[in-house]
């Protein structure tokens, strides 16, 4: 007689129950930023559209970020920390390649034994992650999931660096996933071009940096040693050419799919709140999707800069905090980014 | 396929439709950057609208390559075959 494995019971739809946000009490404003690039407010937001960016300060941690957010979405969905089945951490800032921030987030939420992992996703992290947890929660394997996109990007910056150092900003934003009798979340569109990883990327890796230092101690040359520092801790750059037009015309190409596989057109959106990557990039997103006028777009960015895994749900909770009519209705995500990688769908606003 | 004369006046609907520039302005001896004033974000979509023009491929590797108004109208040419 054959063995046969037990499954879990499925559910029938799954929905996001609540967002919170996390936004850093440093801001720094253009002028700051000029006098680390030589540039003037007026071209920073003339090319980005940013006016200010948050960044945390040496003692406020990724995690520290994520549990503020995650404390808040906890709030607003209406559960404690140790309902959660889940905790999902997109980040590519947690300062450890293990233990992971989930873990560490967790049992600060009081959510152990929960499933705990990190995803490396970059801005298309968050989407990544809502991804995975309506799978997580939709196949029964957990009740309530955790979804977490968080940045210390200015661990990983070099300001000096004019390819994308001034768009950087620090911020978490949480959602919690559960059960629906009816989807809230549609088919997630999650893809990569690695051929393009090159694109934008940390330019060094932790074994360069060890390994540069090693050959400047060697010289026993103290400036030697902070030139090997300076150059080789990892940083993040771009080449922002190739990324703008990967970003419009193939992102709103994926876009479009994540509406196909809702069933639904653009004009059954009240919101789109794409990866806050540059204004320029959102508004010529908009164009090429033909976006009705009533659909709200998230512009974040303004004032919060990019934070990659955590720009979208920070964007999505400014949207709805602003506009509190949308609750109830449909809004289109989606996040692009270092891989390069892309994840997209639509949920229904909570 | 468009001869080079034609190619220039397509390519100047563009411009002018991304930048507002007047069609007059784009010369083949302009420089992008340093006459006509068009950032590297601009100058991509740019190269986006003219592929789909003139239904040619201009790979991001090229783009940085095409300074003046004539780089771009002599690469849409030879990319016609």
């Amino acid at each position: 007689m054959t063995v046969t494995l037990n499954q879990p019971a499925p559910v029938a739809g799954t929905r996001v129950m609540g967002l919170g946000a996390y936004r850093p009490e440093l801001v720094i404003d253009n002028e700051q930023i000029c006098q680390w690039i030589d540039s003037s407010d007026e071209w920073i937001q003339q090319r980005t559209g940013i006016k200010t960016r948050h960044r945390a300060p040496k003692d406020v941690s990724v995690v520290d970020m994520a549990e503020g957010a995650a404390r808040e979405a906890l709030e607003h969905a209406g559960i404690l920390g140790a309902q959660l089945g889940g905790v999902i951490v997109a980040t590519v800032t947690h300062p450890f390649a293990t233990p992971s921030a989930a873990a560490d987030l967790a049992h600060r939420l009081g959510a152990t034994p929960a499933a705990a992992f990190d995803i490396s996703a970059a801005c298309a992290g968050y989407c990544y992650g809502i991804g995975q947890a309506d799978a997580m929660v939709r196949s029964g394997l957990s009740e309530y999931v955790l979804v977490v996109g968080v940045e210390k990007l200015s661990d990983f910056i070099d300001n000096h660096e004019r390819t994308i150092s001034f768009l950087l900003g620090d911020g978490a934003g949480a959602a919690i996933i559960g059960p629906s009798e009816v989807p809230g979340i549609s088919p997630s569109i999650l893809g990569s071009n690695g051929e393009k990883w090159e694109a934008v990327a940390m330019d060094s890796s932790l074994l360069n940096f060890r390994d540069a230092l090693a050959q400047a101690r060697e010289t026993q040359d103290a400036t030697e040693l902070l030139n090997a520092e300076n150059r080789y801790w990892p940083t993040l750059r771009q080449d922002g050419p190739t990324v703008f037009r990967w970003a419009v015309w193939e992102m709103a190409k994926v876009a479009q799919q994540a509406l196909d596989a809702a069933g639904i057109t653009a004009d059954d959106l009240v919101a789109f709140v794409p990866h806050q990557a540059n204004i320029r990039i959102i508004d010529e997103m908009v164009k090429q999707l033909k976006l009705p006028e009533h659909v709200m777009v998230g512009r974040d960015i303004v004032d919060a800069g990019n934070t990659s895994a955590a720009s979208i749900p920070l964007a999505m909770h400014r949207l709805l905090k602003e506009n509190p009519e949308l609750s109830g209705g449909l809004a289109l995500q989606i996040g692009f980014g270092a891989g390069l990688v892309y994840g997209t769908q639509v949920i229904r606003l909570p | 396929m468009a001869d080079k004369n034609e190619i220039l006046a397509g390519l100047a609907e563009i411009v002018n439709e991304e930048t507002g520039l007047e069609v007059e302005e784009v010369q083949s001896d302009k420089s992008f950057t340093e006459d006509l004033d068009i950032d590297s974000i601009s100058m991509m979509t740019i190269v986006v609208n003219a592929e789909e023009k003139f239904d040619v491929k201009i790979p991001d590797e090229e783009v940085k390559n095409l300074t003046t108004v004539g780089d771009a109208v002599d690469f849409i040419a030879n990319a016609q075959g």
